[in-house]
């Protein structure tokens, strides 16, 4: 009355209908099976093979992963036993995909399904995902996971082969409704008064044809698939931690330079200038001494008022080797009209040289103001000013030139992960595209 | 109680490996023997069951939870889709327990007191969700449920009824139980479904080319 310990392959099958030979797989587990060469499915487990169904042959698709293959996949040992065609209909379109179903008498029965060259691993959910909502939409928990409401539709079998361990039917339909949080995706199938719930997760293509050792080419994958890894997916965030690591590397350096700068006055003197004084405007400064290594600052401060002034300088080194040539022009205006007081520019200004070698320097200053202008004045034109020379001054201009350039990154990479994530949504009932989901029904939103 | 007996039918040896067993079929003549006191009474004789493909038999052994157990039993259940098996399991603590194997598909359970009287079988909706200890079980599944057979060593006697309603309940963290209406009142069994690679199963059926 033990069961026999060893359970034997199961014999062939004689089509009832045709005469063809129907191999079987799995074991008593079988309830209907596909007669492949006249499209009739029956049941094995009935003594007279009851015939099923006979369905349009038509539909007939050739599977990717042939029927008996088998292939270690994911930790266990299977063999591909049956093979569906499930179609959705979407604005008069068909959009099907390919369900394969996997078999190893202990472990029990695994389905890999193919979109578009995406394929997914798909497993029986035993749990009770509960419903919820996200930012107004569908959406269900399962083992501490959020999945959002992708699609809803209803799924019709178009084609099958091989053998199933429920009664399978060509037309068929269930209403489907998938809920995904990349790379998983959870499925509720209502037949009936059921729900069935089952986990996909997606897979390369790649890791399917090396765990079946198949031959044949592996076909492209088209398109965004709805839970297909986003390859932005983390990177967002880290390239916008790097950005703030820089900036603040970066400001670290600049407060390194702005604090270690000596920022030195070696230079100070008071002049006036009179365009009206008659010969020469240009002049020599007293020598000064420009000592150690950076940058070298010349700052102008004048008395200006509603009036403008040229200066034309020259940083010279006394021995002749080394000479800096500069212009400044320096204007400030100001008034008052219908909106207020206003104000045009600035009375003083300063130029930067930024390497300077050590030694001793003069400045050569030729200053000049509106010729014409100053002949028709009363007084001619004139100005007081004071020259000021710093020795190393701090600068912050590198900061705010690299600020852009580091933020290229992040942006560049946030804008292409949400093209990408766009892209995925478009398929689903939510999409804005013209994506296959356009139809969702209204209610969904409620 | 004494764990060997003789069939009151046939006359061959009977031995028990579990002391509260109460009802099994005798190895040789198939006569379905139930246990009153010290007696074993023939009430009835085994069908063959038919040919099924459990990995699981008679003297299988595995583990759950830190426990070990062996299958000493099983009844074989039918419905409208299909059949599976619930394996009467016999733990090291001398406890019983049920692994139930549905196309290969796993759960161990449990006799439960049942905390709340059931409504009757055609009153309970799929939807009604019960607390159970710290879970809350809600009805998924509403089957009619026809025995088929048993074998081995049963810790009651199976039902004479025809067909039955069988409830099964879930978790949000896939424990199940099942309201099974054979007796009156229903029986409560509650468990968890486990994988086949954590039952660690050993003395399993082979199957020709795997």
């Amino acid at each position: 009355m033990v069961a026999a310990s060893r359970v034997p392959v199961p014999a062939a099958l004689n089509c009832p209908n045709c005469g063809g030979v129907i191999e079987l797989r799995g074991f008593s587990h079988t309830r209907s099976a596909v007669c492949i060469q006249c499209c009739t499915i029956l049941d094995p487990s009935t003594p007279d093979l009851k015939i099923l169904q006979q369905f349009d042959e038509r539909m007939r698709v050739a599977p990717l992963i042939p029927l008996g293959t088998r292939g270690t996949f994911r930790g266990a040992k299977y063999e591909v036993i049956g093979f569906q065609v499930r179609t959705i209909y979407v604005d008069g379109t068909a959009y099907s995909w390919h369900e394969y179903l996997l078999f190893n008498p202990f472990a029990g029965f695994r389905y890999l399904t193919q979109y578009d060259g995406h394929w997914s691993d798909v497993q029986t959910v035993h749990g009770l995902p509960t419903y919820t909502q996200v930012a107004g939409r569908k959406a269900v928990q399962y083992g501490g996971r959020t999945y959002r409401h992708f699609q809803n539709a209803t799924a019709e079998t178009t084609f099958v082969m091989g053998e199933f361990p429920w009664a399978v039917q060509v037309g068929e339909e269930n209403t489907v409704d998938d809920y995904i949080d990349p790379p998983n995706m959870l499925s509720s199938e209502r037949t009936g008064g059921e729900i069935n719930w089952s986990l996909g997760t997606y897979v390369a293509g790649a890791e399917i044809w090396q765990a079946f050792q198949l031959k044949s080419p592996l076909p492209p994958a088209r398109g965004v698939f709805s839970t297909q890894p986003s390859p932005f997916a983390g990177k967002v965030g880290k390239a916008w931690k790097t950005f703030l690591w820089l900036c603040v590397a970066w400001a670290a350096l600049m407060a390194f330079f702005v604090f270690s700068a000596s920022n030195k006055e070696i230079f100070r003197s008071r002049y006036h200038f009179s365009q009206s004084t008659p010969g020469e405007h240009s002049f020599v400064t007293d020598v000064f001494n420009v000592e150690g290594h950076g940058n070298v600052e010349v700052e102008l401060r004048t008395d200006l008022s509603n009036n403008w002034a040229y200066f034309n300088l020259a940083l010279l080194r006394e021995d002749g080797a080394q000479g800096f040539d500069f212009g400044r022009e320096i204007s400030y205006y100001k008034g008052r009209d219908s909106d207020g007081d206003w104000t045009e520019g600035k009375a003083q200004d300063s130029v930067v040289l930024p390497r300077v070698p050590a030694g001793r320097y003069y400045l050569r200053i030729e200053p000049e103001m509106d010729a014409q202008a100053s002949a028709q004045a009363a007084a001619g034109m004139a100005m007081s000013y004071e020259v000021v020379v710093r020795r190393d001054v701090p600068t912050s201009w590198l900061f705010w030139l690299a600020l852009p350039l580091l933020i290229i990154p992040p942006v560049v990479t946030s804008v292409r992960a949400a093209g990408f994530e766009t892209q995925r949504w478009a398929e689903s009932d939510y999409g804005t595209g013209s994506g296959s989901g356009s139809s969702s029904d209204g209610d969904d939103d409620e | 109680m004494s764990r060997a007996a003789n069939c009151p039918a046939c006359g061959a040896p009977v031995t028990f490996a579990w002391s509260s067993a109460v009802q099994t079929a005798c190895p040789f003549c198939k006569a379905v023997l139930v246990r009153h006191d010290v007696d074993l009474a023939k009430v009835g004789e085994v069908a063959d069951l038919p040919p099924d493909s459990s990995p699981i038999q008679i003297m299988t052994e595995g583990v759950f939870d830190n426990r070990r157990f062996t299958v000493i039993g099983r009844i074989r259940y039918e419905w409208e889709q299909g059949n599976w098996n619930e394996w009467h399991l016999l733990f090291n603590d001398q406890t019983s327990g049920w692994l139930s194997d549905s196309q290969a598909d796993y759960a161990v359970s449990f006799l439960t007191a049942a905390p709340v009287a059931f409504p009757a079988a055609g009153e309970l909706p799929v939807g009604r969700v019960f607390q159970f200890g710290e879970s809350q079980f809600q009805v998924t599944h509403l089957t009619q449920v026809r025995y088929v057979g048993f074998e081995g060593e049963l810790p009651f006697t199976t039902t004479d009824q025809e067909s039955f309603l069988s409830a099964d309940l879930r978790t949000v963290d896939a424990r199940f139980a099942t309201i099974d209406y054979s007796e009156n009142p229903p029986l409560l069994f509650t468990g968890r479904f486990a994988t086949f690679e954590e039952l660690k199963l050993t003395n399993l059926r082979e199957f020709e080319g795997w």
